[in-house]
């Protein structure tokens, strides 16, 4: 089970957590005209990384923030979490 | 029956404890203290089942965990156990085992006539042999091989047991109380670190209670009992025996399972059988030792061949001899201790060593003990059937290649020591990549991947000295870096024996004109001839070896085989050990009970269970309750013998006609607020939302970004920025985290806060033509009158002094309210509504009569909206707004969304209406159409119309638009029935909607 740091509660187990996806994902402005390409892109296409990965998980069972965790796909390290509205270095 | 091999004296068993205990039908006596394993051997008892796949004699192989045979059926207070060992299962009075894998009996196994019959299973056999023709296997393979096979029985009665699960937290975790655990757990807790220190069996001090050493001028089990007390008595350390740490996960988690009660007769009241541990652990010490690794001749698997180091745990621990006239074959100085040990105990033993002149300090002793020792000899295979009777051995040339002339001489054992192999289980688990250390042809822990160290024999150090050094210092130094102190500890003295470099020979080769069985794994069977046809065959890969021939893969996980199959692959394949990489180390390191693992979460406990306020006052009422997701809801109110059908139909049938009144608190409430609040409503929903005045009310379904329906509901505005969602009772919790993820993630900018107000207020609807009425009285002062409060209006009031929200909608399709008050409240609401109700003759109702209602109506709910519908589909796309975007609106043009054909819900009759149509059915055109017959539709949900007296269903078919008044057929080959149908519109009771109205 991962240990995850949530930025408002600290250190605390994947089983309060549940997993949103790949953060990088930016959902297309709305009103906007787009191409039913970049639309697909958004709906269903998702790269499955090896490796380190920005990825959303929300703190359910907690402070019911969203928040983003980068994470190893493969090795489950995680480096770094930041609050959903964090800019990321 | 006497313990004939038992010792007069010694041994850390209770000899002032008497037990009685059972064995396939037969009592026997043991002390307390005693193991299964150790108790049957002081009675002489050495057959205890049968092989798996050859049903050839076993007997007892070790004294620990690593057993690959003496695994029996445990009868404990009138339950039964499969797959436990005999050499872990501690005695108790009255305890009863069987033996498993054999039929008849253990002393007569039909199956055993295969080895007779030389009908030998070679590897591979199930793949070939069982593969064709394939209708073999049901006739005659399957019901043979479960016959046949099989490691015990599990109950099939409720387990009335508890079983716990622990969450902890520490800074060390350390895995094994021998002699790394025990001094690094000192040291760490000496400096101030939250310890736990875990041990499998019941005694702590792992090789220390059977090795002849001194420490700080003690014995070895003195020291360690006295650092025991010790440490118990620290609040910082938690010690635990019967303890094994059987998974190491992610994130430095581990799991270890408490066997709590299985060493009682009976588990304690309040007490559970086993507790499993999760332990977060800062850093993990891997004390777990080794264990010994087994020579390879013919007959090895024989009841009275056994691992040398077994043998002298039974002495020194139990006080039993496995023989009296005991072989001692040996590749190191191991066995040398072992029949040292015998001859202490007035046991002459015999040596064969593999080596050609080895020369140490405990080989001296041995010599000096009068000890007869033979260098340069072998075993070369066992005789006897069920115990071992005699020994041909031979003088074996230096390079291992040819036996001298075969002898016999007689024994009643054989103690093998072929080295030692790490316990790098847990190590592996974590990721840790292990390499292969030459000098003792094994692999140990390399570079750590989590926080691990793994310490002493685990970890390839077989010295007493250096192990308690190292593990000093890496307790000392660990707990330093969490605890900041830095009590250095006094290191003791130690006096052990210098041991010579062991012998790499562990094959004996087969003499000429012999084929005797060499195994390798005992308790699968695999023998040195099924590993080479496997090599033959061109198997190459270990991992493939391993599943061709089944090597390593018993429920011992091959502890003891593993090594030895790897060495046979690099010597035949002429590589190295390293090169041929050893299989992959999975948890759990022992086989776990699925009790244990499921915990408390079992039967009621499976699930929480929520109940609504009014939860008594419907058991009170006859209410017949179903699981609604979580919740417990009325499913109808039972009169006298009414059935769920009669009971229903009286239910919808009362609020058609007068009214009646239904718990919907378990419906998802979602408070909104904020300035930019309709503007969230308006992008979540489909329809337009920006102009909804206060105090009224709105029906809005929202999709998925793909454009599937996610949800539906109503949404009332309270005040100019707070609004009140509602949500179905199974979609709430993903609804309020879809709203948070969209204002978290996606528009923050928007200023509006959701939160889960469901538990916070009782909900009861009121519906009926009558329902006005009733209302009239439960709130006087209001102006309830159809422009007072018209359809999709609220208002807020008091019903008798209690806070209340009044919402006029309708899920029945008649006249409705809803009233909201605080959940503290709701039992005072609802029998107020029930009392003020009588004159209108109100009557509670449950939701199988508020399904009925509502299919009846056409309105959707969860059957329809099951994640493959759009809103089309389910006749909601009047509600799509053309002028602003929405969640999932970009999906909406999708080429198979908008085909003309779509499907759509539909409703359903049957011609003779009279035949119930069941949930599920598919919906054809011709009833007699060859296989595969094309499905249109399906029947998402029947009722009995309860306005029309007969059967109606929903359905969602192809082109339903156009296929109104078509007659097509149900299929159900469920339940055998072809029933003829007509479709109809989903609006089967007022279509025009005028009673919502009215
Ligand atoms: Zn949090």
């Amino acid at each position: 089970m991962l240990h995850i740091k949530c930025p408002y509660c600290g250190m605390r187990s994947q089983n309060e957590f549940s997993y949103g996806g790949d953060a990088s994902v930016k959902r297309p402005e709305l009103n906007k005209e787009i191409s039913d390409e970049e639309w697909d892109n958004f709906v269903y296409n998702r790269k499955s990384l090896r490796g380190k990965h920005l990825e959303l998980w929300q703190h359910l069972s907690g402070c019911r923030q969203w928040i983003k965790v980068e994470r190893d796909t493969a090795t489950h390290e995680i480096f770094n979490t930041y609050k959903a509205d964090e800019e990321i270095s | 029956m006497t313990q004939k091999f038992r010792l007069e004296n010694g041994g850390l068993i209770n000899r002032n404890k008497k037990l009685s205990f059972k064995f396939n039908g037969k009592t026997y006596y043991g002390y307390e203290g005693d193991t299964l394993a150790s108790a049957l051997i002081a009675n002489g008892v050495h057959l205890v089942g049968r092989s798996f796949k050859y049903h050839r004699p076993r007997g007892f192989f070790g004294a620990g965990v690593d057993e690959p045979y003496a695994i029996v059926q445990l009868y404990r207070n009138n339950e039964t156990e499969p797959n436990i060992k005999a050499t872990e299962q501690e005695l108790f009075e009255g305890l009863e085992a069987k033996s498993v894998n054999c039929w008849p009996s253990v002393n007569f196994d039909i199956g055993a006539i295969n080895n007779f019959l030389k009908i030998f299973l070679p590897a591979g056999f199930y793949y070939k042999t069982f593969m064709w023709p394939k209708s073999f296997w049901y006739r005659v393979y399957e019901p043979f091989i479960r016959k046949a096979a099989g490691l015990g029985v599990a109950s099939t009665k409720h387990d009335k047991e508890r079983y716990e699960h622990k969450y902890e937290y520490c800074d060390l975790l350390i895995a094994g109380s021998g002699p790394s655990g025990l001094a690094s757990a000192y040291a760490a807790a000496k400096n101030g670190a939250r310890v736990i220190l875990a041990e499998d069996k019941p005694r702590f001090g792992g090789s220390l209670l059977t090795s002849d050493v001194n420490i700080g001028n003690q014995s070895g089990e003195d020291w360690a009992n006295s650092i025991i007390s010790e440490l118990k008595e620290m609040p910082n350390v938690v010690v635990k025996n019967r303890s094994q740490v059987f998974g190491y996960y992610d994130h430095n988690m581990l799991v270890m399972l408490e066997k709590v009660s299985d060493h009682l007769p009976k588990t304690k009241k309040h007490h559970p059988k086993q507790r499993l541990w999760y332990v977060r652990a800062k850093q993990v010490l891997i004390s777990s030792g080794s264990i010994e690794r087994p020579l390879v001749f013919g007959n090895n698997d024989t009841p009275g061949v056994m691992l040398s180091s077994a043998a002298k745990e039974y002495l020194k621990v139990y006080g039993v001899l496995v023989g009296k006239n005991p072989l001692v074959f040996t590749n190191n100085d191991s066995g040398y201790e072992t029949a040292i040990e015998f001859k202490k105990n007035g046991i002459n033993p015999i040596i064969l060593d593999s080596r050609v002149n080895p020369q140490s300090e405990i080989i001296d002793e041995a010599i000096n003990l009068g000890i007869k020792i033979k260098f340069s000899y072998v075993v070369v295979a066992a005789q006897g059937y069920k115990k071992v009777r005699s020994a041909d051995i031979a003088k074996i040339s230096d390079n291992k290649k040819q036996l001298g002339t075969v002898e016999n001489i007689s024994c009643d054992c054989i103690c093998v020591s072929g080295f030692w192999t790490p316990t790098i289980h847990l190590a592996s688990q974590s990721g840790n990549k292990t390499k292969f250390k030459e000098e003792i042809d094994a692999f140990v822990p390399g570079t750590s991947k989590q926080n691990e160290t793994t310490l002493g024999a685990a970890n390839g150090i077989f010295t007493l000295e250096e192990t308690l050094k190292s593990s000093f210092t890496a307790g000392q130094e660990l707990s330093t870096k969490i605890t900041n102190n830095d009590n250095k500890i006094s290191f003791p003295n130690v006096v052990e024996k210098k041991s010579s470099q062991h012998d790499k020979f562990w094959c004996v080769p087969l003499p000429k004109g012999k084929s005797y069985k060499r195994f390798l794994d005992f308790q699968n069977d695999v023998a040195v001839s099924d590993i080479e046809i496997a090599l033959k065959e061109g198997y190459r890969s270990i991992e493939h070896v391993k599943r061709y021939t089944t090597l390593g893969m018993a429920t011992d996980q091959g502890k003891t085989s593993n090594l030895n199959g790897l060495q046979l692959v690099s010597d035949i394949e002429n590589k190295v050990v390293p090169a041929v990489g050893h299989t992959t180390f999975r948890p759990p390191y022992t086989p776990i009970s699925i009790g244990a693992i499921v915990g408390r979460e079992v039967g009621k406990h499976s699930k929480p269970n929520r109940k609504s306020p009014m939860h008594s006052w419907h058991e009170k009422n006859n209410a017949v309750f179903v699981d609604a997701g979580v919740w417990l809801r009325p499913r109808y109110y039972k009169h006298g013998n009414e059935n769920l059908f009669e009971a229903s139909k009286r239910e919808a049938k009362n609020v058609r006609t007068n009214v009646g009144v239904c718990d919907v608190t378990t419906l998802g409430k979602i408070d909104i607020k904020g300035p930019d609040a309709a503007e969230l409503l308006n992008r979540v929903y489909t329809n337009a939302w920006l102009k909804l005045p206060v105090g009224k009310a709105r029906y809005g379904v929202m999709l998925r970004e793909d454009g599937i329906v996610m949800d539906d509901g109503t949404t009332t505005r309270i005040s100019e920025n707070h609004y009140h969602m509602t949500t179905t009772t199974a979609q709430a919790a993903n609804v309020l985290s879809h709203l948070e993820y969209y204002l978290q993630v996606v528009w923050p900018e928007l200023n509006v806060n959701v939160v889960s107000t469901t538990e916070q207020w009782a909900g009861a609807a009121i519906a009926g033509p009558k329902s006005r009425k009733l209302l009239e009285k439960l709130f006087p002062n209001n102006d309830v009158s159809n422009e007072g409060l018209p359809f999709m209006g609220y208002t807020e009031s008091e019903l008798f002094g209690v806070k209340a929200r009044i919402f006029r909608i309708s899920f029945s399709g008649e006249l409705a309210y809803e009233i909201n008050v605080e959940s503290d409240n709701g039992q005072f609401m609802w029998e107020k509504i029930i009392e003020l109700g009588q004159e209108f003759q109100v009557q509670p109702y449950g939701t199988e009569a508020l399904s009925t209602l509502r299919i009846e109506m056409g309105h959707v709910a969860g059957s329809e909206l099951d994640g493959r519908t759009i809103s089309y589909d389910t006749s909601l796309e009047g509600l799509i707004s053309k002028k602003k975007d929405f969640i999932g609106k970009r999906s909406l043009n999708r080429e198979a969304f908008t085909s003309g054909d779509r499907q759509k819900i539909v409703g359903v009759v049957p011609l003779d209406k009279k035949t119930s149509i069941p949930e599920g059915s598919h919906l054809v055109k011709d009833a007699k159409a060859p296989l595969p017959n094309k499905k249109l539709g399906h029947i998402s949900a029947s009722c009995w119309s309860v306005e029309h007296d007969n059967p109606f269903s929903l359905a969602i078919l192809k082109d339903g638009k156009n296929m109104i008044g078509e007659k097509l057929f149900v299929m159900s080959p469920l339940k055998n029935k072809v029933i003829p149908v007509e479709i109809v519109s989903s609006h089967y009771v007022d279509p025009k909607g005028e009673r919502v109205r009215s």
